[in-house]
């Protein structure tokens, strides 16, 4: 007697976002099975990998991302490298350097390497803001002028400043809306709810539900994003069923087992590869939970889970 | 098929006796129905009933206990898919992979590479649990026979990867004192490799060429008597090796089919040997779908710090919060006479403020008192993290062995100042702000 293969079969799909313009556009999406459930079902849009980068210039504290980026001059000669990276979908710039308790510059030196990103790349480009949400609130509609007729997903909108943020990507330009929550699928769905009521289109909205690095409090990304996709799925629940971008990167780059020095921790061996472990293996977890696509920083992070992604899909 | 509480009840002797400590047959069959109580806990059920019983009201999924002593290992027993269902029961255990087509020289690097990892981690011991010993026929009987004995003498639990009997019998001589898993069923020999597990009194491993295979093959083993068995799920590529894994696990649980009830057995050595970096995002994947032993080509403290954190978290009880020991945790070389800063026992929030702390440079001593595992304001709100607390903590715990007398308290309790100064009279208390990650900037200006 065969084994009786039962098939999961949703009567409901994950939104498909399009990000960018022309041939190199990518879909985020579109499917009604669970991540890499490839035998329930197909899955129309694989999950796709960005990679990161800031308007500070080269990372220069990894040596394989510094030796990558070598000779390149300014953001925008970054950005086009990042484009060329093995596995990579699109390119994520970081506008970190606006955080008031940072660099805290100005939006308009931060909107210039936006337009010199802009003009670089023929990716799909996704910004992220700089965390802080009054600066965010000025600076994003601003990005989204900048950015518009390329069909960018502007990130880094908060139950704080979505409104400002949502009526300049949203309305104003027709961009995409990253919404973002703090792993809680109640926050989540509550800031798409408000999202679209202000008239965002859901069809133009990408969650970001937030991570953490494999070992900090990682279960509960785990268990958000699985009852997000089983609401979108099994409950048919068009508040929850937007693709999921997770900035993998940030958490995974800044975790003591990535940083600590090969002096201060010799059994543990050198730094950069206990950092690649930590972005590569929390990649993984987030995509087999749900995420549709994942922002990495390493050249090799980037190949081996644009690898992955090609094996299961 | 399930029964319910009604059923059960009809074969009960229903004389309420109370031998089984509840009040009532009825109490008992609701129990033994919801899963609460095994149904042996009634000595007066008549075999008949038993057998019938025994069939219907098992788990969906077996509990199978391989090796002994320290190195025992519970795998499967799961009841749910998701961990926010109930809860996920059994780790994975991560093996190491040895062949005896590899050089002596090879084999002892590995042995010696995975003794190294060894830490701890939240009260758990994080180690190399297995050696998965696969056997090469090109390679002979002798070499391999060498190998198992070198791998059994470091002490870590065998899968012995091995489908010719008379070999695998000879290596069950060996080490089958310590209970290995010998994964070497297959269609063709189901039956000689079921009777060597069972006389040898260890777990047998099924594999196959696709699911149909493996179910076949597992349904004729059960029927010969041995339920005490994993499930190579390995397939020829990535893919197919997922896919057996999700399908295996999910007609198990959801749709209770106990010929998968299982655990199972995942090769990366065979779906991505040599890619080190492939097997650490496939070691990640499998520990969050469906993977019980996990094979992997070598284990370093690269691999083992993220995929070790990623299994502790995974296998949590939604229900108990993960809590760190309270204690003094030193910080960038914090000594008696350094800053003093506390938080509370709840692991993430030990986490995120310990990251912080490391980040900023400042040598400091972090005081984590028991505060119940709840996040800084739900234990103020309980009354697990007070200036009564606080200072008992400090007057049994931290005054003899620190010196400095400046202690940081969390800006979401600043309310407790005025008390913690009253009751800590030599003590300068100081308020932090309200989220971990401002205090890379508080402490920099405060030392500054």
């Amino acid at each position: 007697m065969p084994f009786n293969q039962k098939p999961q079969k949703f009567n409901a799909k994950i939104n498909t976002v399009t990000i960018g313009t022309g041939d190199k556009a990518i879909a985020l999406g579109g499917e009604s099975v669970l991540p890499f459930y490839t035998f329930d079902g197909p899955i129309e849009n694989a999950p796709k990998v960005g990679v990161e980068i800031t308007d500070k210039g080269i990372d220069d504290s990894v040596p394989g991302i510094k030796a990558y980026y070598e000779g390149c001059a300014s953001v925008a000669d970054i950005a086009k490298k990042a484009s060329e990276m093995e596995g990579a979908d699109f390119v994520v710039l970081s506008l970190v350097g606006g955080d008031p308790n940072g660099d805290d510059k100005s939006v308009d030196d931060l909107v210039a390497v936006v337009k010199e990103v802009v003009a670089a790349v023929d990716c799909p480009l996704v910004v992220k803001g700089c965390a802080n949400v009054e600066k965010d609130a000025a600076l994003l509609p601003k990005v989204a002028e900048a950015c518009q007729g390329k069909n960018t997903l502007i990130m880094s909108a908060k139950e704080e400043n979505y409104k400002t943020i949502g009526a300049s990507v949203g309305l104003a330009y027709d961009l995409n809306m990253g919404a973002e929550s703090a792993v809680d699928i109640n926050l989540a769905k509550q800031l798409n709810v408000i999202s679209t009521q202000l008239g965002v289109k859901a069809d133009k909205i990408v969650m970001d539900v937030g991570t953490a690095a494999v070992g900090y409090g990682y279960e509960y990304v785990v268990s958000t994003m699985d009852r997000i996709r089983g609401a979108a799925l099994s409950q048919d629940d068009a508040t929850l069923q937007m693709p999921i971008i997770t900035p993998v990167a940030s958490d995974a780059w800044s975790v003591k087992e990535a940083v600590a020095s090969e002096e201060d921790m010799p059994e543990w061996g050198p730094a950069e590869e206990r950092g690649i472990g930590m972005e590569i293996m929390t990649a993984a977890s987030d995509l087999v939970s749900g995420s549709n696509a994942v922002i990495l920083r390493h050249p090799q992070s980037v190949a081996t889970i644009s690898k992955m992604i090609k094996e299961l899909v | 098929m399930a029964l319910n509480g009604i059923q059960i009840f009809k074969m009960t002797p229903k004389t309420n006796c109370k031998d089984c400590g509840s009040p009532t047959c009825m109490a008992f069959s609701m129990k033994v129905a919801q899963g609460a109580v095994d149904i042996s806990a009634c000595p007066h059920m008549s075999e008949e009933a038993l057998a019938t019983l025994a069939d219907a009201t098992a788990p969906p999924m077996k509990t199978i206990k391989i090796g002994t002593g320290d190195a025992e290992y519970t795998l499967g027993g799961e009841t749910v898919l998701y961990r926010h269902d109930k809860t996920f029961v059994s780790r994975p255990r991560y093996a190491v992979g040895l062949c005896s087509c590899m050089e002596d020289a090879d084999v002892d690097a590995k042995l010696e590479g995975l003794k190294k990892v060894d830490y701890e981690r939240i009260g758990e011991k994080m180690y190399v649990e297995l050696i998965y010993v696969n056997y090469n026929p090109n390679n002979g009987q002798d070499k391999y026979l060498e190998m198992v004995k070198k791998a059994a003498a470091t002490g870590r639990t065998l899968v012995l990867g091995c489908q010719d009997e008379a070999v695998a019998k000879a290596a069950l001589d060996i080490c089958k004192d310590a209970k290995p898993v010998l994964n070497g069923a297959t269609a063709a020999n189901a039956e000689a490799m079921s009777k060597l597990a069972t006389d040898a009194g260890v777990v047998l491993g099924v594999s196959g060429a696709d699911l149909n295979e493996i179910y076949d093959t597992v349904a004729k083993i059960e029927g010969l008597g041995n339920k005490n068995l994993v499930i190579d799920v390995t397939g020829a590529d990535i893919k197919t090796t997922f896919a057996n894994a999700v399908q295996v696990r999910r007609a198990a649980i959801k749709d209770e089919d106990r010929t998968f009830g299982y655990p199972s057995i995942v090769n990366l050595s065979r779906v991505a040997g040599g890619d080190k970096y492939m097997q650490e995002a496939l070691a990640a994947l499998f520990t969050m779908k469906y993977g019980s032993i996990i094979v992997v080509d070598e284990m370093t403290y690269a691999q083992a710090l993220p995929l070790y954190g990623l299994r502790q978290n995974v296998f949590t009880d939604p229900q108990k919060p993960m809590t760190v020991e309270p204690g003094i945790y030193p910080i960038n070389g914090g000594d008696e006479n350094s800053l003093c800063l506390t938080t509370v026992d709840f692991a993430l929030t030990y986490f995120v403020v310990s990251g912080e702390l490391e980040r900023s440079g400042v040598p400091c001593n972090l005081l984590i008192s028991d505060a119940g595992g709840m996040s800084v304001l739900t234990a103020w709100a309980a009354g697990k993290l007070s200036s009564g607390t606080i200072s008992k903590f400090i007057e049994e715990q931290v005054k003899d062995k620190i010196k400095c007398r400046k202690l940081v308290i969390p800006g979401k309790v600043a309310v407790l100042k005025g008390d913690l100064e009253a009751k800590l009279p030599d003590w300068e208390i100081i308020v932090a702000p309200n989220e971990a990650v401002q205090l890379v900037k508080f402490l920099k200006e405060m030392n500054a």
